[in-house]
């Protein structure tokens, strides 16, 4: 018998469909699709408002994920695709997306997305993706005036986290609360590189260290890392976290702690900002379109 | 005169006996937690091998990134250092080393005689480091020796983006689902992995013939790529290559115990 192999670094995919409205009632329907490298997002706004949407993991291949989960907002929906007035596909497989209408930056999606999330007066984005990490900075109007971005190395971003997961065989989804169940804080471990950073991981777990104060240890390097992007443009408040990592409360509580700065709380799935600032392009250019 | 060297790394310990100038014998046995006591049970070890007492031995020199841990060695010197004595011992005159261990590279460069001259590290990163090709041949579900043979047989070259080891094992798996040959994969991972180490060799500046040092030597793969991206016909790789650190904190041992 083949013994099953726990994913550990599996995160929860998520959906969400809007019960109070009516597609149907809707004079612009727009679909926003983010490929991210490690997940996808689909977004479907009605008249410039958030709808539906739903996050998978990314597949082999961007044309298909994207598919994947655009089909899974549709199944909840009953929505199709000739129902969709505008696309725009962002992140980085943005290009390899068939029906997208448009490709925009993840750069601008995010900015975006994170103004509708947390409102106007945000300022400072802090994205924590699967394989990179940006601090954007926006206006009132949601324009990006300002950004910084890690993409050459996993330090600091979820794809570190799920290793770190794998490693200690703690599920990724509990990583956040169990980093918080210790008796004191313990200093971190590398926040260069992930893989010494799981050397040391494994060295401090021989060393009789238990698995919640190692997950504290590496919280707390990442945060640290992330927190030194940060402060090369600065932070601004108000302030909004994005992105898988922001739903880990053992790196986000620790980042405001370090930068004595509270992220602004919000219902929405922090991993949507992408495709929502996509899908709120759309609709941008769909009625700016039909003026002209 | 009797000295030990012992080198104390990241992932491998390797203690060296020198007798009058000569390698008497060497062990190596994996780091762990516990490095002083593995290192005192190799070195334990060696000295039988060697047929030699501790009383014997003048002098013991630690080197490696954990030398500090042992606190029964009588001297400590830097893993540079180590190098370059190695290198004027084995190759005489070879002002240019290049030193690839399980998570550290580096180029050094020398006057010929042992002293150095110049060094330029990376221990930042895993990229560029023997357990960047341990995880990519992983990530392919190779043997690692396999996994540098293999290499050799490709005549394609793939250029890897990702700079970060654990982002190029996604890049991997990517590979392996556009049904490319296993040898082009391990080809790509030896490139990119010369192509980090052959800019710290810059950094210090190539002179003539190279030394190679650290477990990687033993990859044909890895060599084969280096020598494509350093533009040189060969590489001078001692005997059991990951023993140089030990053999040249042995040959400093006797410097001081004289």
């Amino acid at each position: 018998m083949v013994e099953e192999k726990l994913e550990y670094w599996r995160w929860t995919e998520s959906s969400h469909v809007d019960s109070d409205r009516d597609w149907r009632d809707a004079r612009v329907i727009t679909l926003g699709i983010d490929v991210g490298s490690v997940s996808t997002e689909a977004v479907v706004c009605l008249d410039g408002e958030l709808y539906a949407y739903n996050t998978i993991r990314t597949g082999a291949n961007s044309p298909d994920s994207a598919n994947l989960a655009m089909e899974g907002v549709f199944a909840k929906t009953g929505l199709t695709l000739e129902d969709i007035h505008y696309t725009v596909g962002t992140g980085y497989g943005r290009v390899n997306i068939p029906f997208a209408d448009k490709a925009i930056t993840e750069i601008a999606c995010h900015g975006r997305g994170a103004h509708y999330m947390g409102g106007p007066t945000i300022r400072t984005i802090l994205d924590m993706g699967g394989q990179d990490c940006k601090v954007i900075h926006i206006n009132e109007l949601g324009k990006v005036t300002n950004f910084l971005m890690n993409d050459k190395c996993a330090a600091g971003t979820g794809r570190g986290m799920e290793v770190i997961a794998d490693l200690l065989e703690v599920p990724v989804t509990e990583i956040g609360e169990r980093s918080f169940d210790i008796d004191e804080e313990p200093p971190a471990v590398s926040d260069i590189c992930v893989v010494f950073a799981k050397s040391e991981a494994m060295a401090r777990l021989k060393e009789g260290w238990s698995k919640n104060k190692v997950i504290a240890a590496y919280c707390r390097a990442m945060s640290e890392r992330v927190c030194s992007l940060i402060n090369r443009i600065g932070v601004e408040e108000d302030f909004i976290i994005t992105g898988g990592i922001a739903k880990n409360i053992g790196v986000a509580r620790r980042i405001e702690s370090i930068l004595g700065v509270k992220a602004r709380e919000t219902t929405f799935d922090s991993q949507i900002a992408g495709a929502l600032g996509a899908a709120l392009f759309a609709y941008t250019l769909v009625t700016k379109k039909n003026k002209g | 005169m009797i000295t030990a060297g012992i080198d104390v790394g990241n992932r491998n310990i390797k203690v060296v006996i020198m007798k009058e100038g000569k390698i008497a014998s060497r062990l190596a046995g994996t780091a762990g937690f516990e490095q002083r006591e593995v290192a005192f049970k190799l070195l334990a070890s060696a000295m039988a091998d060697a047929g030699v007492t501790r009383d014997e031995v003048a002098h013991i020199t630690a080197t490696g990134m954990g030398r500090n841990a042992l606190d029964f060695a009588d001297s400590q010197v830097t893993d540079v250092t180590a190098a370059a004595r190695a290198a004027a011992y084995f190759f005489p005159g070879v002002t240019t080393i290049i030193e690839v261990g399980a998570e550290e590279s580096r180029g050094i460069k020398t006057d010929g005689k042992g002293r150095v001259l110049d060094s330029a590290i990376n221990e930042k990163c895993a990229a560029g480091s023997g357990s960047f090709t341990e995880s990519m041949a992983r990530a392919l579900g190779m043997e690692l020796d396999e996994f540098a043979q293999k290499s050799l047989e490709s005549t394609v070259q793939i250029p890897m983006n990702a700079q970060c080891t654990v982002f190029a094992e996604s890049e991997v798996v990517s590979l392996i689902h556009q049904s490319t040959e296993k040898k082009d994969i391990a080809r790509a991972v030896h490139d990119a992995i010369a192509s980090r180490v052959s800019s710290l060799v810059r950094r210090v500046k190539l002179e003539g013939e190279v030394a190679l040092f650290g477990g990687m030597a033993y990859n044909p793969g890895f060599c084969k790529s280096l020598m494509d991206k350093l533009k040189v016909d060969h590489l001078k790789i001692p005997e059991q290559p990951e023993f140089a650190d030990a053999i040249g904190a042995a040959i400093v041992a006797s410097k001081r115990a004289a």
